[in-house]
Order: C-alpha cells, then structure tokens, then sequence
C-alpha cells in the first residue's frame, strides 16, 4: 500500500473531568404565536476529551441548544429563563455581556453547517484568522499571527497552508473552507467544541476526512466536543455518549453503545428504526415515524412524543414523565419504564 | 430481457466548453463532465447513479430530461432516439419523463395551486377538461398519502415530506414511464425520509413506472434501487445488481466510498479506507485511469492505459486495472 490513502486507525481517548455541566437550561422564544420553549429544562455534564452526541429531528431545539451554550440566542425573541452553565467552574450565565467575548473562542466555540455562509468572502482566508488570533494573542505582532495561522491550518489538514491562506473563500472547496472554519474554532484553544452539523453539506468521503480530523484534534488538546446532528451514522462514529432531544427536552441519554443496543424511549426506538441500513439486504418496509413534533408554543401537559407514539397511555396524556435510570448513567424519560426492575425513579418531571 | 428496456444510453457523453473573455469567448477547455457512459433502465424498476458531487450523476439526468444535449452518444427510449424527436413524438416523451428534484421549497409554484400545479402538465399536453383532471388530481393526492380536501391549498401551506408527496404527485399526473429523482430525500428530516423513501417503493409498484435515482445516500440507495453504477469524474467505474454490488466492492474507489459511509451501529468493524485529497478537476482529468491520483492500489500502469470494461460476474462490470 502507498502513502497516498490509508487504512485507518483510531487516536485513544482519555476521558476527565467534568468540564460543562448544564443545569435545568431553558430558552424561550418570545414570538407573536406565544412563547416557544425551545429549550425546556435541559441537564447534561461533557468531560474533559468526551464527545456527547445531541440528535433529534429539526425543530426539536438542538440547534437553540448550541446557540444558548455560547449565549448567542437571537435577542430580543429569545430569553434564557432559567439555568446555569457551569464552564470550567464559573457559570457563563452570570458574565456580563461585554466578557463573553473573551469566553467565546478561547472557553468554548462553535463550527456551522455551512462553511460557505461562515466566511467573509471579501477577506482573505488569511486576514481572516488573524483577526481572530489577535484577539487571542494581544501582544503578538502581525507576522508572529500569520505564522500562527499557518500552523494552525496545517494541523488541520490544509495542504501547502502558507498559499492557502492568501486564498480567497471562493478559491477553496467546501470540505477546505469547513477545514478553516475548524482551524478558527480550535484557535483559541477552547475548552469545548460545538459542531452544529459540520460535515451535512459535504460529500461522504470528505466527511470521513473531516471527522477523523476532529478526532485527531481531540486526541491532541483534549477538547470535548458537543456534536449536533440528525444523522445516527455519525453519532455511531463519533461519540461516547449522546443526548436525544424531542420538544425542547431530552428524552433519552446514555453511553452510545447501550444507547444504540438498548434504546429505551420509544422516540429513540423510532428514530433508529427509520434508519435505512447499508449492510442489510432488502426489508420490505422501513419502519416511519407518523405524525409531526408539536409546536413548541402549544405543547400538551403530558409527554410530548403521546401523539406519535405506539405505547400511549392514559397517563401519558396527563402528565409528563418522570427520568428512570438504570445506574449505568442510561436515563429515559418515559412512563412505561415505571415499575420495570431494573430502571428506578430518579427524579419527578419538573416542566 | 431486450423488450424490457426502457431506457438505453449508448456511449453517452457530455463534455461543458471553457471560455476565456467577455466578447470573443475563446474555448481554452472542455469539462467533461460526463465520458462515454453505458447503461441501461428497464421498465418498473431503479437505476442508482451515485458518487461525489462533481462526477456527472446530475449531468445524466439532465440528458436524460432534454435539459442538455449530448457532445456524442444517443439516449434512446422505447429503442427511438430522445435527441431526435420531434413535434408529437416529443410531447409524448415529456409526458413519459419526468422530474423530482431534491429541494421541495423551490420546485413547486408558490402562487398555483396544488391542484393547478398537479393538473398543469395534463391540461397542456393532453387537452382534458378540467374537470378531468381535477379528478385525476384527487386520485394521485390520495395515492401519495394526502387528503383530497387539501387540492385548493398553496404550497406553503405544506410541510417538507408534503412537499415531496406533491412533487411526486405532478411527475405521475400523465402515467410516465420513467422519473428522473434527483436526491429526492435528502433534504428531508431522518423521520420523513423513511416516510418518502416507502412511498417511492408503493408508487413504483403500482404504476409500474422506472426510476433513475441520483442519490449520494448509500442504504437508501440500497433499499431502493435494482441496480447502481458508481460514478468518478464522469466516468462508469463499477455497475451491478444492487446486493451483488454491496456484497462484493471491487473497484477500489467503490471500497473508499463504502467504506466513508457510516452505519448506525457503533460496535461496527468495518475496514475504513480514507482518501486522500479531493475529486480533480474534470477539466484535465488524470491520464489513465481516472482514479489514480487517490488509489490505495495504483500501479504504474494505471497512470498509463485506460482501464477497459471487465465482467468479473454476471451484470457485475468494473473499469480497474486491478481485475
């Protein structure tokens, strides 16, 4: 075999401390149909060098999720009414406005979607990160920056980075404009990485580069990463534990390998089942999901998922469920794990 | 097995000319965006195209629909050339062919209504009255999954998947033979694809009508098609019956795709080749073989000869040097 692909092997992960710890988040959005809850009550703890995984169909909050964590909502619609975002042992919700740039980028920072939309296009790819370091960096002169850039980029994989970054965004392809976007979000050295869907407008071999990437740079610095995506391939790939959100809450969450063996919230169950798979030959029918979410200014009192769901029953309709647990740190919200042996209560539903 | 041909495509081509200045536009190159290609539909049943962006999957379809006309080669439908049809030969294929496109929000007419959009091509082509085709209209909605009393609705009115099930709705209004699907679910959320990829299965079943399915999702690719060519700038590289292919990758560019996709499974052990680079341009593809640049496996002569067109197991052809 040549030095131009290869078969891959995966960097060791070293999981720590906790370094985010969420406690009973809640964004609501103040629009003219009424207040849409977002995000509802959210709790979850990333360690230090853990990737958590946070899945669910569009409209299901993960995206405001990601947004409120960095305290960029769009104000005035959006409110954070309550919670705590503890970050490397100070809660960010507490910092008044003006500092959260300096928590932004060098605490926790964000990768988007589109790499095209996250570039300036007039800007060289080089003045752009830059600007960036010099935030970072205040002391440093302009040519100690520029070769900073460059190291950067060529950590992430960016061939020949000392021409690129002269290159205009529109010189570059998609997977090599989100490799920048990456390089900027890693520059600061942040203590947690959010990827709101990074590798959903690339092609599935450059995503494969890209997420190995990611998992390189975590090997390297230790950063945890929050991935968001409605993909469970990539989920499978790239995390130890995963988040499911539906309305705004998080229904389910556990280690992804009894997550993906066991899931226990028939929303989970539902939303593997409609997962086409590669290595299986024809079924008949792929199992669907009927129905649409609620609206979120409009939500029923007892469990969210009640009007899709196959289980529904009487109790589910008239109050939300409380989270059962099973010890191992695998949670469900769901009434049908009451009285199960090996799931137990471990707290009332507080919506 | 020869009158089951629906579509042929014999040594098609397509290659984009590459101009320099404003006034006198000099050619400085081609694009070839799509080289020579071979394949074949038959009726009721799903030809994939898959592969990167950039490597002539869309391009086909385009042909296909008349949207583009060949540089070399000829399309035939029914064993009558597409390119070369004429008056009410071509009304015919425009009613036989048809489109759905991957972005539901921008292929349907915000100011028409669903009625209207759906009936559209009927009333044009083959002079029914409306209130036929209203009827017809109510017909398909039901076929689709939506309710009749939703025909005198506006797009924006619909959700995404809806969207979807009245895209599909216009393309059968006429009964067509073949429906061009340009990544039909993947703008779709997880819960609705699996929604419009059964509904693909039902229609297909019922009007008996083919499909060329542009798709870069391999397991819906799997779940839906009878057979898939893989496609690398422009070229047919490998082409078989859909579980003959999934079972047994040959071509190695075939092997790096498969293996970039991911399964939903955690504890999978698959062996993951990663590329290299990206796709070259198609304006000054690599000698030889195509895929040279990025192969795991090239030798000297792949950057040489041309690989040609091997059968390694019935229907099963794959361009590699390799074999």
């Amino acid at each position: 075999m040549t030095t131009q692909s290869e078969v891959y092997q995966e960097p060791e992960k070293n999981i720590g401390d906790v370094v985010l710890d969420v406690k009973d988040l809640r964004t609501y959005l103040y629009t003219r149909w009424g207040i849409t809850k977002a995000v509802d009550g959210l709790n979850f703890q990333v360690r230090e060098g853990e990737t958590l995984g946070i899945v669910g169909e569009s409209g299901c909050g993960k995206s405001m999720t990601a947004l409120t964590l960095l305290r960029l909502a769009p104000k005035p619609a959006a409110r954070i009414v309550s919670g705590e975002i503890w970050l490397d042992g100070e809660n960010i919700l507490e910092r008044p406005e003006n500092e959260m740039r300096f928590v932004r980028g060098q605490k926790i920072s964000m990768i988007l979607q589109d790499p095209m939309t996250s570039l300036n296009p007039v800007f060289t790819v080089g003045n752009q990160m830059v600007e960036a370091l010099g935030m970072y960096y205040q002391e440093e002169q302009q040519r100690g920056l520029r070769e900073r850039a460059v190291d950067i980029l060529r950590r992430m994989g960016v061939a020949a980075p000392e021409r690129r970054v002269h290159d205009f965004p529109h010189q570059m392809s998609g997977g090599m404009k989100q490799r920048v976007v990456g390089a900027m979000a890693i520059a600061g050295t942040p203590r947690v990485l959010i990827c709101d869907e990074p590798t959903t407008a690339l092609d599935v071999t450059i995503q494969a580069q890209y997420l190995r990437l990611l998992k390189q740079v975590q090997a390297e610095s230790g950063v945890s990463i929050i991935f968001i995506t409605h993909d469970m391939g990539v989920v499978a790939k790239m995390c130890d534990r995963v988040l499911v959100m539906y309305a705004g809450r998080v229904v389910e969450q556990g280690e992804i390998r009894t997550l993906f063996k066991n899931p226990s919230h028939p929303y989970t169950k539902a939303l593997m089942a409609s997962v086409p798979s590669m290595e299986e030959k024809h079924v008949d029918k792929l199992y669907s999901i009927e129905g649409q979410p609620p609206a979120l200014f409009d939500l029923p009192v007892g469990c969210r998922f009640a009007n899709r769901c196959e289980f529904v029953t009487d109790k589910c309709l008239e109050a939300y469920p409380s989270s059962f647990s099973d010890d191992q740190g695998h949670t469900a919200d769901c009434w049908l794990l009451e009285g199960q042996s090996e799931w137990h209560k471990v707290a009332e539903a507080a919506v | 097995m020869e009158q089951d041909v629906l579509l042929r495509a014999t040594d098609l081509t397509k290659y984009f000319p590459v101009t320099k200045g404003l006034v006198l536009q000099k050619i400085i190159g081609w694009v070839q965006a799509v080289d020579h290609i071979n394949f074949t539909i038959r009726r009721g049943e799903t030809l994939a195209l898959v592969g990167e962006s950039g490597c002539g999957k869309t391009t086909t379809a385009k042909l296909i629909l008349r949207l583009e006309r060949p540089t070399t080669g000829q399309i035939s439908l029914e064993n009558s050339d597409v390119h070369q049809m004429e008056g009410e030969e071509l009304k015919q294929y425009h009613t036989d062919v048809q489109a759905v496109f991957q972005d539901p929000w921008s292929s349907l007419s915000p100011r028409m209504r669903v009625r209207d959009i759906i009936s559209e091509a009927l009333v044009v082509n083959q002079k029914v009255t409306k209130v036929e085709a209203y009827d017809r209209v109510d017909y398909l909605l039901t076929q689709v999954g939506l309710r009749t009393q939703q025909s005198t609705l506006y797009p924006h009115e619909f959700s995404g998947g809806q969207r979807q099930r009245l895209a599909l709705a216009a393309a059968l209004v006429g009964n067509p033979k073949l429906i061009c699907l340009d990544e039909p679910v993947s703008a779709l959320d997880v819960s609705i694809q699996a929604q419009i990829i059964n509904l693909l299965k039902d229609l297909q079943e019922s009007f008996g009508v083919g499909y060329l399915l542009v798709a870069h999702n391999l397991a819906t690719v799997r779940y839906l098609a009878n057979e898939v060519a893989v496609m690398y700038l422009g070229e047919i590289v490998e082409q078989a019956e859909t579980n003959e292919l999934y079972d047994n990758t040959l071509h190695p560019y075939t092997k790096a795709l498969f293996s970039a996709a991911l399964t939903a499974n955690p504890d999978s052990q698959r062996e993951e080749i990663i590329l290299r680079g990206e796709v070259p341009s198609p304006i000054n593809p690599p000698s030889g073989c195509r895929f040279h640049v990025r192969c795991p496996y090239a030798m000297d002569i792949c950057s040489q000869e041309i690989p040609v067109r091997k059968e390694m197991a019935p229907g099963h052809f794959v361009n590699c040097h390799l074999y």
